[in-house]
């Protein structure tokens, strides 16, 4: 897919950079480059959507230091930081 | 006696386990009652700031013997109790209240509570999400927090552990001289009742007029999903104790407490005389705005739920503990309004020295219950 679709941009997921566009969701860009831990749940275990569509909270990832949003509502745009794997 | 127990605790919110734990320890046989469980009200609903706190020598003498009794088990609480000894960070706004902050310092140090100030140009090292501009803050470095339901049933436990009895979902209807009687009729015998029943304490003396009323002073709480590093101690506003310990009907101040969890735990506000237990979205807004002027990345977060507590106040802010002269062996243990996580300890220590007819460390007349009665006329004087 990345081959055949136009990058815009760049935004930062736990530091390293990946290019994508802003008509896409940050879970389709994690999707994309095969990042499949969004999130730990508590005990320990991986999270990824699930729904797709914002309703289970699955996917949550932090953007701007402290700001935890659903991965898969969240439009990628130039430069966001994008920090996963947290609880 | 004959008697089958020594005594009867009434009420299984942090104060009554506190004190059903010291009296097992003094050798007692204990029985222990509450209508539903373990620190299901007042205590479940606090942020379990262990603070020592300074309106007046009474209050400090309390606060402050609480903590060294807390300190010397926060190191055996269980990892459900949450303990995070990170302190206590006051900010200034002011000049005012820089000097306030200042001669709190000095305070505390001439009693051997350790407290440094900190310099506006050091502040963002020690909360980096404070707003620019405070004109410095009080560190006490020995504050600490805890999970109050669960210290509750740690307490529960240690005096489960070495004899004591609990009569969980069981109502007391009344006390009185020799014992209490409870919803399904049964009178229990015991030659001591302490009565640890929280905002339900007066209405269960039949009768009986201390010449006082504690009012309901209801807060409310907000909890966020996980974000660790946003602060790093519990941080309040220095006019939280103007705000917060003044008389007006309704305020907030800004209160945040990190929990071991990762998440921020975000206070607070005060309405007297409000007993309903419902979240009310105008005092939740004022309660966040007011915390926004002080971090505003507070906006950024989101909050996972909203709660609230009734806190049972006095007259004069302090707690009722001690002997009720007119019903001898009647004993109270409540009031403690915002302070009763921290005062658990020495509220209980109190009693059972009261109760062993031992001295204690320190002086126990102003939390008396009678003290209100005197001035009144009333049968219940010192």
């Amino acid at each position: 897919m990345s081959g055949r679709v136009e990058r815009e941009f760049e935004v930062f997921v736990d530091g390293r950079p990946f290019a994508a566009r802003s008509d896409w969701t940050l879970a389709t860009l994690l999707l994309n480059e095969g990042h499949f831990q969004f999130r730990r749940a508590v005990k320990g275990g991986t999270r990824a959507p699930f729904c797709g569509v914002g309703i289970c909270h699955e996917c949550r990832v932090v953007v701007d230091d402290f700001r935890t949003v659903r991965a898969c509502m969240t439009l990628c745009r130039p430069g966001l930081e994008v920090r996963t794997g947290g609880e | 006696m004959s008697s089958l127990r020594d005594v009867i605790v009434v009420g299984a919110g942090i104060v009554g386990s506190a004190c059903a734990w010291w009296l097992a320890r003094a050798g007692l046989a204990v029985d222990i009652i509450d209508p539903e469980a373990v620190g299901t009200q007042s205590t479940a609903s606090a942020m379990g700031h262990l603070v020592v706190m300074d309106d007046s020598e009474a209050q400090f003498a309390l606060c402050h013997r609480s903590r060294v009794l807390w300190d010397t088990f926060l190191p055996h609480l269980p990892a459900a109790c949450e303990v995070d000894t990170s302190g206590t960070l006051w900010v200034a706004r002011d000049e005012d209240e820089l000097a306030a902050a200042e001669a709190r310092r000095d305070f505390y140090r001439d009693r051997d509570v350790k407290a440094e100030m900190v310099a506006p140009a050091q502040l963002a090292a020690y909360e980096p999400n404070l707003r620019k501009g405070f004109r410095g803050a009080l560190l006490v470095p020995q504050d600490a927090s805890i999970y109050p339901p669960a210290a509750a049933r740690w307490l529960m436990d240690k005096a489960l552990e070495i004899g004591a009895k609990f009569h969980r979902g069981r109502k007391v209807e009344a006390i009185a001289d020799g014992g209490v009687l409870t919803r399904d009729g049964e009178v229990l015998k015991a030659p001591v009742v302490v009565n640890a029943a929280g905002m339900a304490a007066l209405e269960l003396l039949r009768g009986i007029d201390l010449g006082l009323a504690m009012r309901p002073r209801k807060g409310h709480l907000v909890i966020t999903d996980r974000v660790p590093g946003f602060c790093r101690r519990q941080v309040l506003e220095f006019g939280y104790l103007k705000r917060a310990h003044g008389d007006e009907d309704t305020s907030v101040a800004f209160n945040i407490q990190p929990r071991r969890t990762g998440q921020m735990l975000i206070g607070s506000s005060r309405q007297f005389d409000v007993s309903s237990r419902e979240v009310e979205l105008p005092i939740l807004s004022r309660m966040l705005t007011r915390a926004q002027e002080f971090m505003p990345r507070i906006a950024d977060l989101n909050c996972v739920r909203a709660w609230t507590g009734i806190r049972a106040a006095t007259p004069d802010g302090l707690p009722l503990i001690g002997p009720i002269l007119s019903a001898p062996g009647v004993f109270l243990a409540a009031g403690h309004e915002g302070l009763g996580i921290t005062t658990a300890l020495a509220t209980a220590e109190l009693i059972t020295n009261v109760v062993m007819e031992r001295r204690s460390r320190i002086d126990g007349s102003p939390y008396l219950p009678g003290r209100f009665a005197e001035s009144k006329g009333l049968r219940d004087v010192r």
